[in-house]
C-alpha cells in the first residue's frame, strides 16, 4: 500500500511547517527515532521520519537519506532555523498534535508500514 | 579542481558546531549528484561521509572532510585535530560511545557511526594517535553512473 504525503497529512490532521508544495511525494513507509545514527542506517528513500528531536540535523539527515519528510512529534514549536533549513533543502516538515504511539497506529490502520532497508 | 580527470574536493569542520554539522557531507553529495553517480552510490558516500563529519564536531577541535573522486573510485578522508581513539576495536563495537549526554540528547552518540561506515564503504581504515588526531579513510570502488 501506498499513499502520498497529502493523503496522511489530511487523515492525520498533521500540520504542514514546510512543504505544502511537496505533498505529492509518496511514502514508501515509516521508520521512528529519535537516534539520527539509527536513521541513517535504517531510513530508506521516500520513507517518513517520526520523531521529536527538533534541530537542524533532522534535516541534514533526512535530506542525506532522500526521506519523503519528517513528523514531529511531542516536542517543542519548532526553532526558525529548522523551519529554514527545511525550506532550503526542500524536505517536508510536518507536525502531530497526538502522542507517537497513536500517529503510527493510525498511519498503520491506514495501510502504511515500516520502512525495510534493502 | 579537475586534473586528469581526478577531482578533489576539501571542506572544514569545526569541532563543536552543530549548526554547521553536515555541511560538508552535503556539499560532496552534491557533487557526486552533479557527477552523475548512481542515487545509491551517493547515498552511500553520503552516509558514511556525514557519520564521520558527525564525528569530528562530536569529538575533535577541528578537522577536515577531503574527497577525491575518479572514474574507478570515491575515496573519502575525515581528518581531525582531536583527542585521538584510545581504543579502535572498541569505538568500532556496535552500541559503544563516548559522546557526552548533552550530545546524546540531541540523538547523537549511539555508538552506530562507525559501524554504519563500515557498512557503507566498501573499505575503510582508521589511522589515530592520542592526543593529536584521527583519520578515517572510506574508499567506494565500482562506481556506478546514472543510466543516461
Amino acid at each position: 500500500m501506498t499513499m502520498n504525503l497529502k493523503q496522511i497529512v489530511e487523515s492525520l490532521g498533521l500540520r504542514v511547517l514546510v512543504g505544502g508544495d511537496l505533498l505529492d511525494r509518496m511514502v514508501s513507509g515509516g521508520y521512528v527515532s529519535d537516534m539520527l545514527s539509527d536513521v541513517l542506517a535504517n531510513g530508506t528513500v521516500d520513507c517518513l521520519w517520526i520523531t521529536r528531536q527538533s534541530h537542524q540535523n533532522v534535516i541534514a539527515v533526512a535530506s542525506l537519506l532522500g526521506l519523503a519528510g519528517v513528523i514531529l512529534v511531542n516536542c517543542p514549536e519548532p526553532a526558525p532555523a529548522l523551519v529554514e533549513k527545511a525550506k532550503e533543502e526542500g524536505v517536508a516538515l510536518l507536525m502531530y498534535e497526538g502522542t507517537t504511539f497513536e500517529l503510527v497506529g493510525t498511519m498503520y490502520e491506514e495501510g502504511l508500514r515500516g520502512c525495510k532497508r534493502a | 579542481m579537475v586534473d586528469n580527470g581526478v577531482l578533489d574536493v576539501a571542506y572544514p569542520v569545526v569541532g563543536g558546531d552543530f549548526g554547521q554539522a553536515g555541511e560538508g557531507a552535503s556539499k560532496l553529495k552534491r557533487v557526486l549528484q552533479q557527477i552523475g553517480l548512481a542515487p545509491s552510490m551517493v547515498r552511500r558516500i553520503a552516509v558514511a561521509s556525514y557519520e564521520a563529519e558527525l564525528n569530528i564536531v562530536i569529538h575533535a577541535f577541528s578537522g577536515m572532510l577531503k574527497a577525491k573522486i575518479t572514474a574507478s573510485k570515491v575515496e573519502v578522508w575525515a581528518e581531525d585535530q582531536g583527542p585521538g581513539i584510545p581504543n579502535v576495536e572498541l569505538a568500532m563495537t556496535e552500541g559503544y560511545s563516548t559522546a557526552p549526554d548533552h550530545i546524546r540528547a540531541l540523538g547523537f552518540g549511539a555508538g552506530l557511526g562507525l559501524p554504519n561506515i563500515r557498512r557503507n564503504a566498501d573499505a575503510m581504515e582508521i589511522t589515530t594517535a592520542l592526543g593529536t588526531g584521527t583519520t578515517v579513510y572510506m574508499a567506494f570502488s565500482n562506481v556506478v553512473r546514472k543510466e543516461q
